[in-house]
């Protein structure tokens, strides 16, 4: 029986999140807008032809695992992963750490999480959580994703962490081994916001990016002359893009507003106007991006009549704003 | 977003969670509000259960029918299609495909079984029954 004394804070998300917590624990403050930011986590990319969960590929912030192994090059902290082939070894080395009191991040999937409503758990195999202690038969789980810490049976978290499939977590157990004395908090910053603006303007790919964003919105716009049959897996699509923009721990508007406030923390971090000028820019994309989700609920739901063109000239209106706010992050930093 | 718009729709999918969202409070300084829920968001999600409600149901009329085996409403009950049964199995999508098939799936050997058992959480009669009552994916 073991119990850390683990400080839980709810986060909007579940991997910016259980990466704060930990350094949070190892006594390195970072805000979760600050390590999204600086891991270079923000995004836009729709790939047609990978499909998951039979739907398109699309996300609003990079590949999981990004936010931890971008946070920890850029700021220089040492990071341990460790992976298991055999699911009784990967629950034994779980409870080592604990009995040693040490919290450690698992990466796990959220539909074997006993605590998670019944209405959110899918097939998502990269979700992150912290586990902080063991009680009777229970694990202790401060979950960034919940306002409370919460419990997992042995049963559910084996499942949950040795699922197969895309993103498979095999049974990944993280945790920092070493923090840099002395950060250098400004130019982890400046470097992360090039390396962000670089891929959102200057990706030679026409998925990713701004450019990807305008495909979507052509993309929308072609399905307004689809057969009628077609119309169904449309309406899915657009339905998956919205929950993948607002649904699944975003903060709102597909990370935009914690991108914003990232910025926002910075401009004071280097008492820079131009900065804090690029986060009110961030702030008002998002509320685009929320007013797109709107929008197609309502055609969705049938209340306002489906029209594809207005929702591809929204998209559209939101590339112009993203791409004018990367250009003047630009000439802020 | 402002301090004070965050949506507060009540999401009966959210069972009583609230969810952190960023805004900005009214000096301008982001801040997070809790949430209890969108109804946009309400609106997509269903969509999402919907479609599994209904291959689920499907499922079983074929089932009944001796059309398909058991396997594929459990398949859909578990909101898994056929590229993430045969990823989670570790078969392929072909050999997923023909288990399906009723003759085949009863002649399954225990091993293989055993792999769907162990990617659909259930016990092998559980596998090879449906449920008397309709159950929500």
């Amino acid at each position: 029986m073991t119990a850390i004394e683990f400080d839980h804070q709810q986060t909007a998300h579940c991997e910016s999140g259980a990466m704060s917590a930990l350094l949070r624990h190892s006594g390195l403050n970072l805000s979760e807008p600050m390590v999204f930011g600086i891991a270079g986590a923000l995004t836009f990319a729709s790939i047609p032809l990978v499909k998951i969960g039979g739907m398109p590929m699309i996300a609003y912030r990079m590949p999981p695992g990004r936010v931890i192994k971008g946070l920890a090059s850029r700021l220089g902290i040492t990071m341990k992963f460790e992976r298991f082939r055999d699911n009784d070894r990967g629950m034994q080395a779980l409870d080592d750490h604990l009995d040693q009191g040490r919290p450690v991040g698992l990466q796990a999937s959220v539909y074997w999480l006993p605590y998670f409503p019944k209405d959110m758990q899918f097939h998502f195999n990269a979700h992150n959580l912290v586990a902080y202690g063991r009680q009777q038969s229970d694990y202790l789980i401060s979950d960034p994703t919940f306002e409370a810490p919460v419990r997992s049976n042995y049963q559910a978290l084996q499942q949950a962490r040795f699922v197969k499939g895309l993103l498979a977590p095999k049974g990944l157990i993280y945790y920092p081994t070493r923090i840099p004395a002395e950060i250098d908090l400004p130019k982890a910053i400046r470097r992360a916001i090039r390396s962000t603006t670089n891929m959102m303007l200057r990706t030679p790919l026409p998925f990713i990016g701004v450019r990807g964003i305008r495909s979507v919105a052509e993309r929308i716009r072609a399905m307004g002359n689809h057969r009628q049959a077609q119309q169904d897996q449309n309406q899915l699509v657009i339905g998956h893009m919205i929950r993948m923009q607002e649904e699944i721990g975003t903060g709102g508007a597909g990370f935009r507003f914690i991108y914003a406030s990232f910025l926002q923390e910075a401009a004071g971090l280097f008492d820079n106007p131009k900065l804090e000028g690029a986060s009110r820019k961030f702030t008002d994309v998002g509320d685009e991006w929320r007013r797109f989700a709107l929008f197609s609920a309502k055609m969705l739901k049938g209340r306002m009549a489906f029209d594809y063109a207005q929702l591809a000239d929204q998209l559209t209106l939101i590339a112009e704003m993203e791409a004018d706010s990367y250009k003047s992050l630009r000439e802020a930093i | 977003m402002k301090h004070g718009d965050a949506p507060q729709d009540d999401s009966s999918t959210l069972e009583g969670q609230k969810k952190p969202l960023y805004v900005v409070n009214s000096d301008g300084v982001y801040t997070t509000e809790l949430s209890s829920g969108w109804e946009a968001e309400e609106v997509v999600l269903d969509l999402a259960i919907n479609q599994f409600q209904h291959q689920c149901q499907q499922a079983r009329l074929r089932v009944e029918q001796g059309k398909t085996a058991p396997l594929e409403y459990h398949m859909y009950q578990r909101r898994m299609d056929i590229t993430v049964l045969a990823q989670s199995t570790g078969f392929f999508k072909f050999q997923v495909k023909r288990h399906l098939q009723p003759a085949i799936f009863s002649k399954l050997s225990v091993k293989k079984l055993a792999r769907y058992q162990q990617a659909l959480g259930m016990t092998s009669v559980e596998l090879q029954t449906l449920p008397l009552d309709e159950q929500q994916p």
